[in-house]
This record gives C-alpha cells, sequence and structure tokens, in this order.
C-alpha cells in the first residue's frame, strides 16, 4: 500500500500537435485538502479528466493507493474510489434532487434486476435504506427541504452542492472537485469553505480541488500545486505560494 | 376498512399514482369493451380491431421505454414485431402438436416470439449503442428492412420429424403429412387463431408490470441517468452501454411478444405488413402520447387506431381529416400560450370545486 491516495508521475496529453499538460507531478496525501490553480486554459480541468480517464493521457502514471489506473475505464476509476463534480454542472436535471443521489449510490445498492422486476422484499428493504442514506446525504448539504424538487429547478449555490453530494454518495477516497465555488455569494463561500472541512473529517477522504476564488484556496487547501500553460509552476503550502514571485507573475503579467 | 382506506391512499398518492392510472384505465376499458361485446352492441370491424389494437399498444409501449427513458430513437419496431410474430406462429404450430388447449400454446408461443426478438435486439444492440440519435434510427431502420426481406424468403415446414427450414425456395424436404408454416412471399399460415382481446389485455398489463417496476427502481434511475448525462453517469460508476443493452433488448422483447399476439390474431399474415410505416405508425403514437408517459401513449394509441374506423362514413376524406387532427393535436401541445389557458382553466376549475379536506 502506497502512502499517497494519489500520485502521478510525468502524466501529460497531446491534442493533435497541442501538448496540454506535460510533466504533472502531485503527490495527495490521505486526508489532505489539496488545490490546484493556475490561470484560465491552464489545463487544470483537462488534469481531472485524465484523472477520472474521460481523457485518455498520452502519456505518464497515474497511481490511486498503488494501483496504477492505466487501463481502467471511467466507470473502474469511479469504482476504485475517484468521484468528480463538474466544472459546467451536470447534473441529472430533469430527475428529482433526491434521485441524483440515489444515482450516486447506484452502486451500493445491492438488489437485481429481476428483485426490481418482482419486487420482492430485499428490494423494498434495499430501497428504504438507499432513501435514508440520500437523504442523510442531502442533509450534509442543507437540501433535504428540496428532495422533491427537480435538479434543474434548484439556485445555482445548490446545484453545486448537490453534484457534491452526488459524488460523495459513490463512497470515493478521492474528491476531485472542479470549481466548486464558481457563481456563488460570499456567505455561501464560507458555507462551503466550512462544508469541505466538515466532509473530509467525517467521510475520512482526501479532497483535491481547482478553485479561482483565492479566498476559498487560501482558507482551507493545505498543500497547493500552480499550473501554467500545462506545466507545473510550483508546489508549496499557501504562504508559500501568495509569496512567490513567479506565481504572482503568472497571474498578474510582468 | 381503515386498511383499505390507507392502501387507496397509498396507490393514489403522487409516487404511484400514474403507475395506479395507467393499471386502471386498462381495466376499465377491458370491462367496458367486454360488456359491450356481450351485449351485442359492438360491430364487426371493431372487433377484428381489438387483437391488433392491444399489439400495437404493446409495441407503443415497449418504443416509450426506448424513446422516453433511454433517449434513443428506434425506427426498427416493425422488424421487432415481425421476428416475434413469425417465430410465435411456428412455436404455435408446433406445439399445438404436442400440448392441446389454446392458453397454454398462446402463452408459448408468445414466449418464444418475446426471445427471439430479444436476441435479435441483442444482436444488433451490442455494434450499433455506440451510435446516437439519427444514426441509431437509420441503423435500426436497416434492420427492419433486412428482416422484411429475410422472411419474405423464407420456408419453414413441420412434420413429424420436427422444423425444416428452406431459403428463397421451397425446398423443405418435408413428409407428406407436414404443413409448411411460412411459405415466403405468400406469409405465414397458422390454421387457427389463438389470440383473443383478453389475451391482449393480460399482455398489456404485463407490459405495463414489467416497465413500471424497471423503472422505478436503481436500474430505471441508471437508465434515466444515461439519458439525461452520459459522462455524469459514468463518473459516478454506472455503465452506460450496459444499461443501454439492456433496455434496447428488454424493448425487444416486448414488441417481439406483441408481435406474437398480432401475428395469431389471424389466420394468415404477410411479411410485408411489417414495413417501414408500421414502425413509423407506433413513433406516431408514442409522440403523440408524450414521451416517457404510459398512460398517454395507451390512450393515444387507441384513439388513432379508432379515429380512422369512425370516419368510415366520410371514406374519401377519412385519411385527409386524421392527418389533420394529428398536425392539429401536436400542434396545440406543443403550444405554450394554449397550454397556459388550459391550466387556467384547470385551475378555475380547482377553485369552483375546492377538495375536502379528509383530515
Amino acid at each position: 500500500m502506497s502512502e499517497y491516495v494519489l500520485e502521478t508521475k510525468n502524466l501529460g496529453i497531446d491534442f493533435g500537435g497541442l501538448t496540454a499538460v506535460n510533466n504533472f507531478n502531485i503527490r495527495v496525501e490521505k486526508g489532505d485538502i489539496y488545490g490546484l490553480i493556475g490561470p484560465n486554459g491552464a489545463g487544470k480541468t483537462t488534469v481531472f479528466n485524465m484523472l477520472t480517464k474521460v481523457y485518455e493521457p498520452s502519456r505518464g502514471t497515474i497511481l490511486v493507493n498503488g494501483t496504477d489506473i492505466g487501463k481502467m475505464s471511467t466507470i473502474e476509476v469511479n469504482r476504485i474510489g475517484i468521484a468528480r463534480t463538474f466544472q459546467n454542472i451536470r447534473l441529472f436535471s430533469d430527475l428529482s434532487v433526491e434521485d441524483n443521489v440515489k444515482i450516486g449510490l447506484h452502486n451500493s445498492g445491492s438488489y437485481s434486476l429481476a428483485d426490481s422486476l418482482f419486487r420482492t422484499g430485499k428490494f423494498h428493504s434495499e430501497e428504504k435504506r438507499l432513501h435514508e442514506r440520500a437523504l442523510e446525504l442531502l442533509g450534509i448539504f442543507r437540501l433535504e427541504g428540496f428532495a422533491e424538487h427537480k435538479a434543474g429547478s434548484l439556485p445555482y449555490g445548490a446545484q453545486r452542492r448537490l453534484e457534491i453530494a452526488r459524488a460523495l454518495a459513490t463512497k470515493p477516497c478521492l474528491l476531485l472537485l472542479d470549481e466548486p465555488a464558481a457563481g456563488m455569494n460570499p456567505v455561501e463561500t464560507q458555507e462551503l469553505m466550512d462544508t469541505i472541512k466538515q466532509i473530509r473529517d467525517r467521510f475520512d477522504i482526501s479532497i483535491l480541488l481547482i478553485e479561482h476564488d483565492m479566498k476559498l484556496v487560501m482558507g482551507v487547501c493545505e498543500k497547493i500545486t500552480v499550473l501554467n500553460f500545462g506545466q507545473v509552476l510550483m508546489n508549496g503550502t499557501p504562504e508559500e505560494v501568495q509569496n512567490d514571485p513567479e506565481v504572482i507573475k503568472a497571474y498578474l503579467g510582468d | 376498512m381503515k386498511k383499505i382506506t390507507e392502501m387507496l391512499k397509498k396507490v393514489f398518492s403522487k409516487k404511484y399514482r400514474q403507475r395506479t392510472v395507467s393499471y386502471l384505465i386498462v381495466v376499465l376499458a377491458y370491462l367496458i369493451i367486454e360488456t359491450a361485446i356481450k351485449t351485442g352492441s359492438i360491430s364487426n370491424t371493431i372487433k377484428s380491431l381489438l387483437v391488433p389494437t392491444c399489439s400495437y399498444i404493446v409495441a407503443a409501449l415497449a418504443l416509450n421505454l426506448l424513446i422516453g427513458y433511454l433517449g434513443d430513437l428506434c425506427l426498427g419496431q416493425a422488424g421487432f414485431m415481425a421476428v416475434g410474430a413469425f417465430f410465435g406462429a411456428v412455436a404455435s404450430v408446433f406445439f399445438s402438436r404436442f400440448i392441446s388447449g389454446d392458453v397454454p400454446v398462446l402463452i408459448l408461443a408468445i414466449i418464444v416470439g418475446g426471445i427471439a426478438a430479444g436476441l435479435c435486439g441483442a444482436l444488433i444492440g451490442i455494434p450499433v449503442l455506440k451510435l446516437q440519435g439519427d444514426y441509431l434510427a437509420i441503423v435500426t431502420l436497416a434492420f427492419c428492412q433486412i428482416i422484411k426481406t429475410l422472411l419474405l424468403n423464407l420456408y419453414v415446414g413441420i412434420d413429424s420429424k420436427g422444423l425444416h427450414f428452406s431459403f428463397i425456395t421451397d425446398n423443405t424436404n418435408m413428409d407428406p403429412d407436414g404443413i409448411l408454416v411460412i411459405k415466403g412471399a405468400i406469409g405465414a399460415n397458422v390454421t387457427k387463431k389463438l389470440s383473443s382481446f383478453t389475451a391482449g389485455i393480460l399482455l398489456i398489463l404485463f407490459a405495463l408490470f414489467i416497465i413500471h417496476n424497471l423503472i422505478n427502481s436503481k436500474h430505471g434511475r441508471a437508465i434515466q441517468a444515461c439519458r439525461d448525462n452520459k459522462i455524469a453517469a459514468s463518473s459516478v460508476g454506472i455503465s452506460v452501454s450496459r444499461y443501454k443493452l439492456l433496455v434496447f433488448v428488454i424493448s425487444a422483447v416486448l414488441t417481439g411478444m406483441a408481435g406474437t399476439l398480432y401475428g395469431l390474431g389471424f389466420s394468415s399474415f404477410k411479411a410485408s405488413k411489417f414495413d417501414f410505416n408500421l414502425s413509423i405508425l407506433i413513433l406516431v403514437y408514442v409522440v403523440l402520447g408524450g414521451l416517457g408517459n404510459m398512460t398517454g401513449t395507451i390512450i393515444s394509441t387507441t384513439l388513432l387506431l379508432v379515429i380512422p374506423e369512425a370516419l368510415r362514413a366520410f371514406n374519401d376524406y377519412r385519411m385527409i381529416i386524421y392527418s389533420i387532427v394529428l398536425i392539429a393535436v401536436m400542434l396545440i401541445s406543443n403550444n405554450a400560450m394554449i397550454m397556459y389557458y388550459l391550466k387556467q382553466f384547470k385551475d378555475h376549475l380547482k377553485k369552483m370545486f375546492p377538495k375536502r379536506r379528509t383530515e
């Protein structure tokens, strides 16, 4: 067993002749809240897409708890413990809020197709358990009052929280959050910071997040990697990153 | 007594209402039509339409599962119905050699028809389910044409030794006591009509039971997840291709069963009956009834089959009137203004007749 929840070695991807990300190395330890920042177009979301195998990396290796996920599909990556949210929210917007979380719980429901077609006792007891578990997760994100609402009808901030709840429902060991605070007001952002710390402690997971809101990044992240033009600019603590001249140059220009 | 009211409350609660209403409508329709038949107040034309209507409803329900919940367009329903009809016909003649009694033979034939269509569904599903939208529709359309052409050239006979097949020419080498069940372009000959209206209604109820129980389970949620957002579905560990194939096969099985019911409602039928037009007709029923709305599908199918018959009096113009009705309904149900006025009218009625509070 490796000591790192996530470790990448020289990860890179090309789109045609364009190298979007190159030599990307990151080490996320158990219990970390890790920030991935960088200017627009630096390749942050591309890294997430490689980690979840939405894109196939051109080179390099990804180890999750020491297991190479090189040959795995998006589904298998989720099953070994990586869950994510999306920059442009991808909820099942026609379904209810509760159903969205229940879809996240899909693989923990242990009844078969025959059970559901013939409504066996196992079906009913499992559905009851899934219902309770879904409400519990919604409760953490203060969404239990919206359980019956359509997911698409929720306000923007609530949709972001619902997406995190759905990702958590898959019982991950590593949670990838892609701009969780985008579109939130300062009060919601503050609440989100508390929630992020709370779910780390409660579910005993590691969190890797992309965020442009520096207040949130500096407030919750213990380690930060800065990405610029597909290359790692530096790794360090929030203080080191804030005072690094290279980082300031990348963000503000000369 | 208290238990009964509690039961009633449960089946009419928001969660179960749609299901209950769809079952109730089918049962009510059955009771009304059966009494009408008993009292002799139904014409023979309508009577002869009952079994085909039931089978169209089942096929439309199966297609609605595919379009409304999986979100994939399939134009091959006629092909699956044809497979069900022809395999069912052969199975019925085959089984009636060993089993007396119409009901068990019909059940066995329907099962065989369903399985055969399901296998066809899996066969074409595996290579084509990576396609989406228009592309999938065109492939399934081509499949339907291939099935029709194959069946137009198929000869199947049954004698004491078993089944005999031949392709393109009638060359089955049967014993003299054998019966030729499928005769190429002439079609299938089943000698005995096994399907009845009761069987049709039971098959509709069976289809509703399967579809509702599938949709309202974790599998149903996964299916809808695949429809709404494929990337998000796979990011929470749901195998999109597996669920697509599952729905495709279930839909094909139900359609095949509908086909068997349809075929066995006639003493003989031709493969050319199951052409592209039939697929489109079933698609029209589904779209008119509303995607994902099973009750709507049942009503729209019945109406669209009854309207042309009711318009027999205007014989020359009936297809024109039928088309105008179709266009009008599509326009009205998609017009926000008209739907808004309808809703206001409904709210107005609610105010005039306020619900009594039971609590």
